[in-house]
């Protein structure tokens, strides 16, 4: 299996944050330009390039970012699919190599958010006249009126219908997810905030959408993350010491939702992420208690406590008591989000799922620096996009 | 009163005396859709039949929704609602203080219709929560 294996050859991410002075084409271009610089190669050898961005889907950004690096007329996909859109790029360019039709390809994600503050949810607008319109003949906008359209809403409510399941799980379980992942953050130069909360202060914030409070849900932002893979065989032709910081994709899957009863009115954020899982533990030859570390889509803490089940992480219905016992935390038996996570490095959508593969890379090279977690060699990238997409990548630190 | 015009907010509220929600629901597995599909999206049949759907149900999830878009009154009780056939409903818990005090996941609630708004025309639009009993 080893030998048809692609390889994460480089790879680079922004300090994820606010970058009035540039815009996103700038944020792109530079990512790919250290990532080019990491893995040892130029724009010369790239024979593929995806490129994923959400607020700027219909912008050609991946040949707009050519324009910056360089035109060589290979072929570009822009790719889109939520918060998944940076793991579909990377997962784009996996597809390419594994087919044979390129050896080494550049993934990209960029978001230029600014303070969008929050997302979805329709706004107040009183109909002049009641006319059914859309596919509910709606007579007039239901966001508010028939539940909520909010994301910090839709993913509350993913949350407590895991606590009506399952005993020990609660506002305090919660937000000591969010305890954790602001903790983590602290010592990550690239993350967009790095400050330690209290279990207090996190209860005590203004509540968005009960139980997640502002201290419990991800910020809007800027950044970029990109990413050069390399098939098995073009590696072996290159330098050892550039072979030697390479890590293996043990798995890349991308699932969408399958029907569930209550979809319709609640994405269900739980079925695609465990058909994920499994078949990225089945193709990669492990399971959960191989991780040495886990980057998981914690958009909001309500999310990261139902995926520690999704992804198999605590046993069925003990997520409340995985973050109780301390195991996710990054002196734990799994630490989840070593990075600050979505809720404290920051969530530029398309640059996310990019992102999560530069964190567990560079732990599983040893250079992580303060936050490095010791000895990691396998590593797991989640994320999910509402509507929905789901991926997940294990990596594997090459063999020594 | 009797002149006065009322409309649902989305069609699959029925409103008059006895007001209920009607699903599409697939001839084949018994899906249910308040939306028309043109295939069923868990069997792949294409045979609809009209369904009603019971006013009783438990609250399977919540959240208290205090940050909205403007003008959305808040806080509000967004709620996931699983009725009695076993259909699960997203709609607003009303006639409750919006406190994690007095909304329980568990508890049972029941189908509510009131009036939310009216049109320049007096027309007056009929919406639906849900109210403990
Ligand atoms: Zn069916």
């Amino acid at each position: 299996m080893a030998g048809d294996s692609v390889w994460v050859l480089g790879t680079s991410m922004t300090r994820f944050g606010r970058y009035p002075e540039l815009d996103a084409v700038d944020l792109g271009a530079k990512v790919c330009l250290e990532a080019f610089a990491d893995a040892g190669v130029t724009v010369q050898d790239m024979d593929v390039m995806a490129a994923g961005t959400l607020f700027q889907a219909n912008t050609s950004m991946g040949q707009r970012i050519q324009k910056q690096i360089g035109q060589t007329g290979i072929p570009v996909f822009n790719v889109t699919n939520a918060c998944a859109t940076g793991a579909t790029a990377i997962r784009t360019v996996y597809m390419a190599i594994k087919a044979g039709e390129a050896s080494i390809g550049l993934a990209v994600g960029v978001e230029q958010m600014g303070k969008m503050g929050l997302l979805r949810g329709g706004s107040k607008e009183e109909a002049n006249v009641y006319e059914p319109a859309g596919r509910y003949g709606a007579v007039t906008a239901v966001d508010g009126v028939l539940g909520t359209e909010t994301m910090p809403g839709v993913f509350a409510q993913a949350g407590m219908a895991y606590a009506y399941d399952n005993e020990g799980v609660g506002f305090e379980q919660f937000a000591r997810v969010a305890y954790k992942n602001h903790l983590h953050s602290t010592l990550n130069p690239l993350a967009q905030y790095q400050k330690e909360f209290s279990l207090e202060e996190i209860m005590g914030s203004p509540v968005q959408s009960y139980p997640n409070t502002l201290l419990m849900c991800c910020p809007t932002g800027d950044g970029a993350a990109a990413a050069v893979l390399v098939s098995e065989e073009r590696l072996r032709s290159m330098p050892k010491r550039v072979q030697k910081r390479a890590v293996r994709i043990a798995a890349s899957v991308l699932t969408s939702d399958p029907w569930v009863e209550s979809g319709q009115v609640q994405p269900d954020v739980n079925t695609l992420t465990r058909n994920a899982a499994s078949q990225a533990y089945e193709k990669a030859g492990i399971g959960p208690e191989d991780l040495d570390l886990v980057e998981l889509h914690d958009c909001f803490a309500t999310a990261e406590l139902i995926h520690y089940d999704n992804l198999g992480l605590c046993e069925r219905g003990g997520a409340g008591d995985f973050i109780d016992s301390g195991a996710p935390f990054r002196d734990g038996t799994t630490p989840v989000n070593v990075s600050g996570g979505l809720i404290s490095k920051g969530h530029p959508i398309g640059a996310t799922g990019v992102a999560n593969v530069f964190e567990v890379t560079t732990h599983l090279r040893g250079e992580a620096g303060d936050r490095q977690i010791e000895g990691a060699r396998v590593g797991l990238a989640h994320v999910i996009g509402l509507g929905s997409s789901c991926g997940v990548h294990i990596l594997e630190k090459a063999a020594a | 009163m009797a002149s006065t015009q009322q409309v649902p907010i989305v069609d699959y509220l029925r409103i008059g005396v006895r007001p209920y929600l009607r699903a599409s629901e697939c001839g084949n597995c018994g899906a249910r859709y308040f939306d028309r599909r043109n295939a069923c999206a868990r069997c792949g049949r294409v045979e609809f039949n009209n369904a009603r759907v019971s006013n009783r149900g438990v609250l399977r999830s919540f959240s208290i929704v205090h940050r909205a878009a403007p003008g959305i009154p808040v806080p509000y009780v967004s709620a996931l609602v699983e009725t009695e056939d076993g259909t699960t409903v997203r709609s607003n818990i009303v006639d409750c203080p919006p406190d994690p005090e007095h909304v329980k996941l568990g508890m049972k609630v029941r189908l509510a219709t009131y009036v939310a708004g009216t049109d320049d025309a007096g027309t007056e639009c009929v919406a639906f929560g849900y109210r403990p009993v």
